[in-house]
This record gives structure tokens, sequence and C-alpha cells, in this order.
């Protein structure tokens, strides 16, 4: 089938004129087709159409990048709109959120769309024609609600008891069983699209490190895929490698510390105390490489701030055999004791069926049984990366999901190993030019939780235009919600902690 | 009398040092330090300085819920004996009032919780009462196949009397330690230490109260977990030991501190049972317990 969209690399940048545009039917005929085809949204985002063609213009150009994870191709398409377009979310439900920040966002809006509210209540970027702006209240919305005398609502959050981020959850119950999970964000939002227009500026850097914080490296190497494809600029071959080592790490520590609370919130404390120890241990091995437990200041545009030399890299792999043990004997407990087992099995199922219904992307699509993975699909950067092997698990459920933190702690352990012993020994840094005017680029990275999609667009200038962040927060919080249903309520902080997803990640 | 009111007293003034016991059973199983034995008296001095907040939807049953939950644990205390000796107050089925001095406290506590109209306390509260609910049969089904075995009726003798030995004691020794663990909010009931309100049974219950309150709650709750380590050390303990009268109640307060020492090393090895699990469990104790009184009938 010949499509009218274009296809590119992760990492990959086009002329802004070389972006198909459609009109409206065409392009929504487009994606209905490829979405059946099993492709999935990466990103459907807004930009004044003034930012693409240079002329002032009241339209938005609507531009979505679609990833078929089979064939291993990724697709741009865009389409410009006056004030509404028809809504695909009843056809495809993995778009409500993405319709629903362009409304709020833009004000365009998407018509037929079940429930368009807000997804972070930010002011929006320009008032909608007419009227004037009116900030809505955070978390003040219409909740789904079920009605009937037995039935009773449970509020919990924006201030959650532990230390945590915040959000707002409102569960729907009969008794202790959750018919309906509805979650609220936004509290977090800091405006860093708004912030990263202009880039590369002095800040920049900054803000893409700290999207969201535990996800450094993964968002990092995704801006600086980002601008290096803008500037023609190739990162070297150790960069690349120490890139990934630290992107390996990074999923190392946040899996085991993931264990660990997961082993907490059924109150299995082995596990839980080894653990959190254990994930130090991990986080201070990113700190050799660049001073930073969290990886701040290791990946810059152009490389890597600092080299590894052999001595560092064998320390490095000498304390990572220590952790290895240690590792493995702490989290083989959580399978070895049937009162834990027993507690993570069967509960809060996300089937595949919904995860595809609903874009799942990263590691809890791949406990469903989705070999979606952006290191083997859309290879960029280090091509030792594409040797991982994919973990997968079948069930879908909290286990499952502990399952492929378990292999892919193990793939990280020998990933990381293999590769500081090979480091390639170019140059860890190359100078970055300036970037090149009126393209596009998509970056994406596989970060612990899943695919980490950036995409910018630069103006006459070659300063970014218009920068666009989804993270697999954003993806997947849907899937939170629709794991919850038919549980017992006072199982959900252990789904909501076997998923891990970022709050500020989704409300930037 | 004296020895009584010597052993009422010890418990009055030993009770807090229980969660310090498991809080360090705990850490030498994870490898930790843990929190000083003594923190429980920290807690309280603490607590104690500080007034509470009231929230103007709440009456005088949320100001009066942990009085009489403190209150009625006390009085209980007053009829449980230490091993195998007198309790301050004893007389024929003595047992019955212990179990609903118990059942007056949770009844205000629960109130209490209920008089906030918080979702979370509403949660815990429907917890507590179902149960509670399989919990007290339990008891009373146990105590009275002791009563049965021994051929007496208070608990003073019941428990002085009761030998593990006999299949009946060690049954509803069983039973009774399920019991506990579920009555003093342990896991694998409930986890003491958890921040997670969706998840509590006990502490969902007390979320609102604050400064004395919550001291009387917690002191409480400790003198509560004294009592029934009580009373499971009575019935587990050899009548060999239980017969040695000192003027010094060091064979009660050994017994206790070794139920104690029992609930870290349960706490340090299993995870928390799924809420819809947990009246299979309590089912489980009951069946004990009717096992052991059928033993008796026989």
């Amino acid at each position: 089938m010949t499509s009218a969209a274009i296809a590119v690399r992760n990492g990959q940048s086009i002329a802004v004129e070389d972006l198909p545009k459609l009109a409206i039917k065409p392009f929504q005929a487009e994606v209905v087709s490829a979405l059946s085809g099993g492709a999935r949204v990466a990103a459907f985002f807004g930009a004044p159409e003034a930012d693409l063609t240079g002329r002032s213009s009241a339209k938005l150009r609507l531009i979505m990048a679609l990833a078929q994870d089979r064939e291993r191709s990724l697709m741009l398409l865009s389409t410009s709109v006056g004030d509404a377009y028809p809504s695909l979310t009843p056809a495809f439900p993995q778009l409500h959120r993405f319709e629903r920040e362009i409304l709020e966002q833009w004000g365009v809006t998407p018509e037929g769309h079940p429930w368009a509210k807000p997804v972070r209540f930010q002011t929006p970027y320009r008032a909608p024609a007419g009227h004037a702006v009116e900030p809505a209240t955070i978390g003040v919305v219409d909740f789904f609600r079920v009605g009937g005398g037995e039935t009773h609502e449970v509020a919990v959050g924006p201030v959650h008891a532990g230390i945590i981020e915040p959000g707002h959850f409102r569960f729907q119950c009969h008794g202790e069983h959750v018919y309906h999970l509805e979650i609220s964000l936004g509290y977090q939002h800091r405006g860093v699209e708004r912030g990263l227009i202009g880039a590369p500026h002095a800040r920049s850097l900054h803000y893409a490190e700290t999207l969201a914080g535990d996800t450094t490296i993964g968002h990092a190497t995704a801006y600086a895929q980002a601008i290096e494809s803008l500037a023609a600029v190739k990162a070297p071959e150790q960069a690349k490698a120490l890139r990934a080592v630290a992107l390996e790490l990074e999923r190392l520590a946040n899996h085991v510390g993931d264990l660990g609370a997961l082993a907490g919130d059924v109150g299995f404390l082995p596990t839980l105390s080894y653990c959190g120890r254990i994930r130090g241990d991990a986080l201070n091995l990113t700190a050799l490489l660049c001073g930073s437990r969290f990886g701040r200041g290791l990946v810059v545009p152009g490389g890597v701030r600092f080299p590894c030399d052999e001595s560092r890299g064998a320390e490095i792999r000498r304390r990572l055999a220590r952790i290895t043990d240690d590792a493995r004997n702490a989290v083989d407990l959580i399978w070895t004791t049937p009162s834990v087992t027993e507690r993570f099995q069967g509960v809060g199922i996300l089937p595949r069926d919904l995860c595809l219904a609903m874009g799942t992307v990263g590691m809890a699509a791949r406990a469903a049984g989705l070999p979606r993975d952006v290191r083997h699909d859309f290879p960029a950067g280090d091509s030792a990366l594409r040797e991982i092997p994919i973990a997968t698990a079948d069930d879908g459920d909290v286990l499952a999901r502990a399952l492929v933190r378990r292999r892919e702690i193990e793939a990280s352990i020998k990933f990381v190993d293999n590769r500081l012993a090979n480091l390639p020994a170019d140059p860890h840094r190359r100078p970055l030019s300036s970037l090149r005017s009126r393209r596009l680029v998509v970056a994406l990275a596989e970060g612990w939780r899943g695919e980490i999609c950036h995409v910018a667009l630069t103006d006459d200038q070659g300063r970014v235009a218009r920068y666009k962040v989804v993270d697999p927060s954003f993806h997947n919080w849907s899937g939170l919600a629709l794991a919850l249903r038919d549980q017992q309520i006072s199982d959900f902080p252990l789904c909501n902690k076997s998923f891990n997803l970022s709050y500020c990640g989704q409300d930037l | 009398m004296t020895t009584a009111l010597l052993d009422f007293l010890t418990a009055l003034a030993l009770a807090p040092l229980l969660p310090g016991v498991i809080a360090r059973v705990k850490a030498l199983f994870a490898g930790r330090q843990g929190p000083p034995l003594l923190q429980a008296y920290f807690d309280l001095c603490k607590l104690l300085r500080k007034s509470g907040v009231y929230s103007t939807a709440t009456t005088w049953i949320f100001r009066a819920g942990p009085i009489v939950a403190c209150a009625s644990v006390v009085a209980a205390l007053a009829l449980t004996p230490a091993a195998g000796r007198t309790a301050l107050i004893s007389f024929p089925a003595d047992f019955v009032l212990l179990a609903y001095l118990l059942a007056c406290g949770r009844f205000f506590t629960v109130l209490a919780a209920l008089d906030t109209g918080s979702s979370f306390e509403g949660m815990g509260a429907s917890r507590e009462v179902h149960y509670a609910a399989l919990g007290e049969p339990a008891l009373l089904l146990g105590l009275l196949a002791l009563a049965r075995q021994t051929g007496t009726m208070s608990l003073p003798s019941l428990l002085g009397r009761a030998s593990p030995l006999a299949p009946e004691a060690a049954l509803v020794g069983a039973a009774l330690f399920i019991v506990l663990l579920c009555e003093n909010a342990r896991i694998p009931f409930d986890d003491p230490n958890t921040h997670l309100e969706l998840t509590m049974i006990h502490e969902a219950m007390v979320l609102d109260h604050g400064g004395v309150d919550l001291a009387l709650i917690h002191y409480g709750s400790w003198l509560k977990l004294w009592l029934w380590s009580a009373l499971l050390a009575g019935v587990l303990m050899p009548v060999a030991l239980k017969t040695i009268v000192t003027p010094v109640p060091l064979v009660g307060v050994t017994g206790v501190l070794a139920v104690a020492l029992g609930i870290g090393v349960v706490e340090s090895c299993i995870a928390r049972l799924r809420l819809l699990r947990v009246p299979h469990l309590l089912a489980t104790a009951l069946a004990l317990a009717a096992v052991a009184f059928i033993l008796g009938v026989r």
C-alpha cells in the first residue's frame, strides 16, 4: 500500500517542506488505515501554521508521528485545521489524551470526543478565537460517576502520604470493589515545552534532563539525538556507547528500586531492604561516570561531557559484579516466597488487547506480551543496544511487570559489563554547529519506563520553534486506570507501583 | 493481690516496649540497626506535648473515641492474668467481659472514625468491623475450649492450668496467635508501617487524630498487644514454668516478650495477605478453636 506519509528513521531530520500536508479527510483516512494496521501514535501535537510556513496564518498544523513496531517504520504526516476537526478518539481511544491536549493548548476542538477535559490544566498557548481565556482551575473537573445508593467515591491526593509527586485519583467503588478509576494530573506542569523554544540555549539541556527526574539519561539522550540531527553532527562512537551504558544503568537502578518498593507495598521486608541499598549502589555507578547519581550533566548534544578511561570502566565493572549477586538474591526472594507471588499474581491485569487499544508502551506493554522496544524497533545511537533481548511476559499483571523488570535487570547488567569492556577509543565529544533552519526531527529513546519521543522543529534562524515531548507516562496513565477496573481498592498502591509512572513527565 | 497489682502496673509501664522489640527483630532480619528500643516512649512524650486539631465536621464522639478506647483496654488488662498468677479482678466467666471490653473500645474507635466523614476512615472502620466479627468468636470459642479442658471458668485458673501439651491448648494457641495478629494490626493482616491509606485497616481509622488523642490511641493499642500476648503466653507456657511463683513478675514478662519476638519473626518473613483473603485466615482460626472445643466436649 502506498502511503502519503513520509517514512523517517529515528533521529533523522527532514526539511519542513517534505512533511506531507494533507487535507483533514485524507489525513484521517491515512491515520485510520495505519492504526487499523497495527500502528500506534507516538506523538500527535499542534504547531501554528506560521511556524512551519513562515507566513502568518490562523490555522494550526497537526503533526502526527506513527510508529509501526513490527515493520520498524516511523511515519510522519500532518494536516491543517481551523477551530475544529472530527475526533478519532471514539474509534481509536489511544488518541484521547492527544486530542485533549491539543484542545487545551490551542483551543482546537475535537468534535465528537467523548469527554474532552483538560490533561494538565495549563494556560493555553493561544486564546480561542472570539472569547477570553478562562484559566482552568486545576483538579476542578467533572469526574465520571457511578450512581446508586451503595456505591461510593474515594478521592486520593493530590497530596499523598508518601514522599511522591502530586496527582488526584478518583475511585468509584462498591465496598472494596473498584468499578472505575479516573486520574487527574497537571499539578507538576512547569511549561518545559515552552521553555525549550529557542533551544539550544543555556537552560535547554537542563530542562531536558529534568523532564522526568528518574529518567535523566533517557530524556537527555532523546534531546541530544534531536539536536545533533538538526545540527547535522554525529555523536562519536564512544559517546554513543557511554550513553547506552548510562541508559542501562538508569534502567537497572530504577527496576531494582521498583522491585523493592513492590515488595514493600505488600509488607515483604527482605526484598524491600536489600533493594533499597542495591539501588543506591547502582546509582553510584552512574556517579562514577559523571559525578551525579542521576546522570545529570553526562549527556550533551555532540557527545558526552566526560570520557571514560580504562581504569574507570574496570572499576564500574568490578562494582557491577558485586551488585549482580546481591540483586539476584534479593529479587529472587520475590519468586521463592509464595506469600509474595500470590499477592502479585492476577492483580492489575492490563491485557494485550487493551495495551494495543491504548497505545501502551515500554515495560507495561512488554509485560502483556507486546514486544515494543525502541532499542530494537527504532535503533539509534549505540548499535550494541540492538543486541539486548526484548524481555516480555504474558499475563499483564503485577507479577508479569515484575518479571519483565527482573529480566531487564539481568540484560542491562550483561550489556553494561560487555560494553565497558569494549569501549570505542574515539573522542567523547564533537563540537556542535548551529542548527539547520526549517527542519523537523523525531528522536526516540527507550527509557526505563518505555518509549520517550521528542519532536523538534526549527525556524528560519535555526532555533527550535516548537519542541514536543511525549513521556511514556503520557500513554501509560490510561493503562493504569484501566488496569484498576474490577480490582480491590486496597491493591491500588501495588498496581500503581508496578507501573510507576511519572507525574512530571506527563505534566511537563 | 499485691502480685496482681504489680503485674498490672508492669504491663502499664512496659507495654510501649513491645513495638520496640518487634521493630528490632525486623531490623535484625533486614540487616539494619533499627530504631531504639524505647522509641515508642519517645513518641508518646512527643505526642503528649502536642495539642489536637479537630475538624469542624466532628462531634464529641470524635474526642471521646480515644479515651474510651484506651480506658476499655486498661479495664480489660485488669482482668488479664500474667502467666500462672491471679488477675487484679477475676470472677467466673470473666473472659466474656474481657472480650466485650475489647469490643467496646473498638466500637468507639469505629464511631470516632465514622464521625470524621472521611472515606479513608469509613473504609478502615468497615474493614475493622468485618474482621472483628470473625476474630471475636474465635477468641470466645478458644477460651471456652480451655474452660472445658481445665474445668474452670475464670481466666487466671483457666490459663494457669492449660498445658500446651494438651491438644486443645495447642489448637487454641494457634487460633489465638492468628487472631492476635489481626486484632493488633500486624502482618499478614495489616502493615503497621505503611503510609498507603488505601491498604490500611486499623491505621486508616485514626488518620485524623493527633496530639494527646493519638498518644492515647497508640498507648491503648500497645496495651492491647500486651494483653493478647499475655493471653497467648498463658496458653502456651508450660505448666511447670507458670507455677514458679516469684515476687517479680518476671515469668509473665518473659512470655509476653517471647510473643513479641514471634510477631517480629512472622513480620520479617511473609508478605501481607490480599484483603480478600483475610476472612479465610480468620475462618481458619475459628475452625481451629472449634476443633479444640469439640475435643473438649467429646
